[in-house]
């Protein structure tokens, strides 16, 4: 009786041991899998949460743009990588409405991002890739883009006239679809 | 020296165990009817040895830094010894790869192979070929010229659109908010380490599955799939009439593999590789940005839907497409293997071919697209040297109607023709519907006054008008 007492025990102890190893070994992965992904999880995710950066660039004088035209201006984002070199620079159409008033335009088209053109003689925007068209105010005139061409904030600063940086102008799915 | 090299190899070989766990594999048996239509799978896999080779070639020059990208390629498609060709045997590997997954999926398909008991196999097949795709995709934009910043801009905006993630999902590919320095090397690691990784890993549970349930015979209309048979039978037919797969199926898949890399290799030689575009720079709105062909088809049907139903197919047709193929033998895992008894799959694959070829025809054409290298109407087609006729024709191609508009061969193709338009609408219409503008055409009230409407409007008179004269003269 007691060497099956004796017996039942050992295999008991047995079983706990095996699954105290079992548990210890989940634990244990568990937390070395963590150790692993969690500095690389918040290395790449991290990025996303951080508060946008925005910076006014001057993109030129104001006395040297002709009143009503519209005209291409590039200038920086506010990149962080100093290896980014060519591709932190993006674009605006900016015109003049009068000695202080400045409007600029996107160049992104709120299809899917190609980049319009202004057509002078027609005082059109119009895209390359799927032949959006927008008034000269960035209205839609035709074609697939649901929304008015983004506009960047524009100020007067002395003799300059800057833009406002801002992130590529994003068209969203509304959660509530429009009927 | 033999008996030296005899024993070295019996030490290796029974350190590694090559004769008893993979000489089995290689010599395992497999039916006897599985002849060429068997050889896409390994030949796709040639492919992508094929890209692997050309692909750590390339990236010990490549150098996946904003800036520096694009100068690295073209130092590696002008100066580097045997550069060109790397570079091409890397752009026409990745379309033969393309092409060969898709053919071995059809082929996969309409043989039935998917059902029982090798459901995994099409499973992880299917999620293989959505991630060659997506090698496919950023494998373009790892190009960094022109088209491909803006190739990044346009997937950015698509991947804007799924709800709720939209925003940070286009934040997450770009590395930023706007195309920067985190952009390429975010794309470079997508199509360098996690994607091949995936393929590897794909490839491997792939092959182990072709292993544990055996190659699949040809399709018998008297042997339709029943779970609960169907092993016993296969293994018994397999025992009288099987072969070893190695030499006398494998020997197919080693010609078809070769032929495949001779054709990439030739294609590099005599082609070379694909032209870069411009330098990169997202200030310059002098771009067209276009997809490599395979995807043509889908830029296609983006631009010819309805903008209502966009949205759904931006979406739907990558995800909705996924599950539809993932899940295919989920719901139909046994019966009949035979194309000549499933009708519906032989008709959704001719269906496929179809609509992929028409739509690539049109994604190339591009249709949709105003044609801003239109040049000035010829004399000839004018008509007229001077006059509001002659002045008329000026101010259509000045005021951008010939980006949309096509007369007598010269214009785009987004809008109607105009060629006989002075037949087809009045002068009161078209006065209308110039100032007004229509179905995807803007109006031109603000653009052109009274004396420019007149000029466009008679010019646009005198169209068809020819054709007129010519059948009274007759």
């Amino acid at each position: 009786m007691n060497e099956r007492q004796n017996e039942g025990s050992q295999t008991e102890n047995v079983s706990d041991r095996r699954s105290f190893y079992v548990r210890l070994s989940l634990i244990a992965s568990s937390v070395l899998m963590a150790l692993m992904v969690l500095p690389g999880a918040g290395f790449i995710l991290a990025p996303l949460l951080k508060k946008p950066l925005q910076k006014w660039r001057t993109v030129g004088k104001a006395k040297d743009f002709e009143t009503g035209a519209t005209v291409l201006v590039q200038f920086e984002d506010p990149s962080q990588e100093p290896w980014a070199g060519v591709t932190a620079k993006t674009a605006a159409w900016l015109r003049k409405v009068d000695a202080s008033q400045f409007i600029a335009f996107s160049v992104n088209c709120r299809h899917l991002g190609c980049p319009v053109r202004w057509i002078e003689d027609a005082t059109l925007f119009m895209c390359p890739c799927h032949g959006g068209v927008y008034y000269s105010d960035g209205t839609v005139a035709g074609g697939p883009p649901p929304e008015a061409l983004a506009r960047y904030q524009v100020r007067v600063r002395g003799e300059n006239v800057q833009i406002r940086t801002a992130a590529v102008p994003l068209t969203t799915t509304p959660l509530t679809p429009n009927l | 020296m033999k008996r030296f090299l005899r024993a070295a190899w019996q030490w290796i070989d029974d350190r590694v165990g090559f004769t008893d766990n993979v000489l089995p594999l290689l010599t395992h048996t497999v039916p006897r009817d599985a002849r060429w239509w068997y050889v896409f799978g390994s030949a796709t896999l040639t492919a992508f040895l094929v890209q692997v080779v050309s692909g750590v070639c390339l990236a010990m020059s490549y150098v996946p830094g904003g800036d520096e990208a694009y100068q690295s390629l073209v130092y590696i498609t002008e100066q580097a010894p045997f550069g060109s060709i790397l570079r091409g045997m890397h752009a026409y590997g990745a379309s033969a790869m393309v092409t060969l997954v898709v053919i071995h999926l059809a082929q996969v398909y309409l043989h039935g192979t998917y059902k029982f008991p090798r459901e995994m196999n099409w499973m992880t097949g299917v999620v293989l070929l959505f991630v060659v795709l997506g090698m496919a995709f950023t494998g373009q934009l790892l190009r960094w010229d022109a088209n491909g910043v803006w190739s990044v801009m346009v997937a950015t905006e698509m991947a804007a659109r799924a709800p709720l993630i939209g925003p940070l999902l286009s934040e997450f590919l770009l590395g930023g908010e706007t195309v920067g320095g985190s952009t390429l090397t975010r794309f470079f690691v997508y199509h360098v380490f996690i994607m091949p990784g995936v393929i590897f890993a794909g490839v491997g549970l792939h092959l182990y599955l072709l292993f544990r349930h055996g190659v699949s015979e040809m399709p018998n209309v008297d042997q339709p799939v029943d779970p609960a048979t169907y092993k016993a039978q296969y293994e018994a037919r397999l025992k009288a009439t099987g072969v070893p797969f190695w030499p006398n199926a494998m020997w197919r898949d080693v010609v078809f593999s070769t032929f495949v890399v001779a054709m990439i290799f030739g294609a590099a030689v005599v082609f070379g590789p694909p032209s870069l575009d411009a330098a990169p720079d997202p200030a310059s709105i002098d771009a067209n940005p276009m997809p490599d062909w395979y995807f043509w088809w889908y830029f296609a049907l983006l631009s010819l839907l309805p903008s209502a139903f966009e949205i759904w197919f931006i979406l739907g047709v990558p995800i909705l497409g996924f599950l539809a193929l993932f899940c295919l033998p989920l719901l139909s895992n046994r019966g009949h293997r035979a194309p000549s008894k499933r009708p519906w799959a032989v008709g959704i694959v001719i269906a496929s071919v179809a609509s992929f070829l028409v739509l690539t025809v049109y994604g190339y054409r591009e249709p949709w697209s105003p044609d801003f290298s239109v040049s000035k109407l010829p004399p000839e087609v004018v008509g007229a040297t001077a006059g509001p006729v002659y002045e008329g024709a000026q101010l259509v191609h000045a005021k951008g109607c010939l980006y949309c508009h096509a007369i007598e061969g010269f214009g785009g193709h987004r809008g109607p023709d105009l060629s006989n338009i002075g037949r087809q609408l009045t002068r009161e219409d078209l006065i209308i519907r110039i100032n007004n503008g229509g179905y995807n055409m803007p109006s031109y009230a603000a653009s052109v006054n009274s004396e420019q409407l007149t000029q466009i409007v008679d010019f646009l008179l005198t169209r068809g008008a020819r054709d007129e004269q010519e059948k009274e003269s007759r």
